[in-house]
């Protein structure tokens, strides 16, 4: 557990240090949401009602640029053939690669949601129902791109790659964190059952990605 | 299971195998179309019910070929056995076909029926993500040059896609859906009437027939692929060696 905390904190401290990343993510997260209402027109009953979608697609694909920043920069320079080396297993370095990037890249995505909501005249009691949602979903947005990232290692064109691997497991994600917003603002369905829904998905990607993200990498450390 | 997996026996196999195969698949497609033709229009849907009878075969093999290449990938993960990576690699390509004439021929019945090609409820989304699962493990294949990293990694991506499977089965139980709840493999019986049912199953098992004859020829072009490459990097090596040694001599 020592190590385990130790490596999360490496990571938090590279990734602070670094700093690049994540202004890069949330740069890209508010160009895309401000870019939305210029294709779209500036109605904003239009902005309102589609918010939510809006602002959980613009995260994903901003989660998506930062995820395979993970693996990359340690298997570049040998840091993860050190890690495999040493006393902990491959699956507990991948889920404290995984919780860190969360920490770094998901809590910050998801605290600038509600003010990028405030430019999609996003619905007043939805802000709260929308950070929750997002809390309770970054994390499997983190696990689950880990284990494309894993796959792509080390592969030219490996970005292109990871996106079209990643993104068809992030929609049910979507689907439920979506879904469980705007049941809060219009929908007839329940906000529980989505909500349950999301969090189930994001327990299970917590345990179950780290085992393919280890076999991914031991592929790649070969 | 781990004596016929041995490659060469493999061959052998589906060399005898094959023949008969094809012939079943020919046989079985040709009374399958004339069972269709003959079949009577719906008192609804007129002639559109036809599209049932091509619609409904992709789909399942949609199915039952992404199941095969997952638990191809076990075997092929687990056993490190080649053949095991030849039959998920080869399997790819024909389950995207199938999932595509799935949904082409979905939407085509769709138009007359829903009065839309394509909405977005639960079993026609879990499918188009099925498509894209299919996708990406192609991409994949191509992108890794060495093919038993390659077939691992693909084994990897294909065993966590599995999950989409049992979603796309269950969808339309789960939620309230315009496409219509399962009618053939239900505890209380089919609920499709005879006349129309027994060309449906006719044309499954000659989907399902032609799906084999396909991957099993698609299997064996692979491992004689694989063979001619072997033979390629041998006598390469040994033209080197020959030129290395040379000047010694």
């Amino acid at each position: 557990m020592k190590e385990f905390m130790s490596l999360v904190r490496r990571d938090l401290l590279l990734s602070w240090r670094e700093g690049g990343a994540i202004g890069t993510a949330l740069g890209f997260y508010l160009i895309v949401v401000a870019i939305l209402p210029l294709g779209l027109g500036p109605d904003l009953n239009l902005l309102s009602r589609i918010a939510p979608g809006v602002l959980w697609v613009a995260l994903l694909l901003a989660a998506l640029l930062s995820v395979d920043r993970i693996f990359h920069n340690d298997y570049e320079d040998g840091t993860l053939e050190a890690l495999a080396l040493g006393p902990l297993p491959l699956e507990a370095i991948t889920a404290a690669k995984c919780l860190a990037h969360w920490i770094s890249t998901g809590i910050p995505l998801t605290l600038t949601a509600p003010v990028l909501g405030l430019l999609l005249n996003l619905d007043a009691q939805a802000f709260a129902v929308l950070v929750l949602t997002m809390l309770v979903g970054t994390p499997a947005v983190s696990f689950i791109g880990a284990i494309g990232a894993a796959l792509t290692l080390g592969l030219r064109r490996g970005g292109l790659l990871l996106s079209l691997l990643v993104l068809p497991l992030y929609i049910p994600i979507l689907i439920f964190g979506v879904s469980s917003v705007s049941a809060v603002i219009s929908g007839p369905s329940s906000f529980t059952a989505s909500f349950l829904i999301l969090c189930a998905l994001s327990m299970a990607s917590i345990v179950l990605a780290p085992l393919a993200c280890a076999a991914a990498l031991k592929l790649n450390l070969q | 299971m781990q004596k016929y997996a041995n490659p060469t026996r493999f061959m052998k196999i589906a060399d005898a195998v094959l023949p008969w195969l094809t012939t079943a698949t020919v046989i079985l497609f040709v009374a399958g179309l004339y069972l269709t033709s003959v079949a009577p229009p719906d008192y609804e849907q007129g002639h559109t019910v036809k599209i049932m009878f091509i619609h409904v075969p992709s789909a399942w093999l949609a199915m039952m070929c992404y199941t095969i290449i997952a638990a191809s990938s076990v075997g092929s993960l687990i056993w490190r056995h080649p053949l095991a990576d030849v039959s998920a690699k080869t399997a790819v390509p024909i389950g995207v076909a199938f999932t595509f004439l799935a949904l082409v021929t979905g939407s085509l019945w769709g138009k007359p029926m829903w009065g839309t090609y394509w909405v977005w409820d639960a079993r026609l989304t879990s499918v188009l993500v099925l498509f894209f699962l299919y996708l990406g493990l192609m991409a994949l294949w191509q992108a890794i040059e060495d093919p038993s990293r390659a077939g691992r990694s693909a084994a990897i991506l294909a065993i966590v896609g599995f999950v989409n499977v049992p979603i796309i089965k269950f969808s339309v139980d789960w939620w309230s859906t315009l496409h219509q709840p399962a009618s053939v493999v239900k505890m209380s019986g089919p609920a499709i009437h005879s006349s129309i049912l027994i060309p449906l199953l006719v044309m499954a098992a000659a989907f399902t027939c032609l799906f084999f004859v396909l991957h099993l020829r698609a299997m064996q072009n692979e491992i004689l692929r694989r063979r001619v490459m072997a033979m390629r990097l041998l006598q390469v090596e040994r033209a080197a060696n020959v030129e290395a040694g040379a000047p010694a001599e």
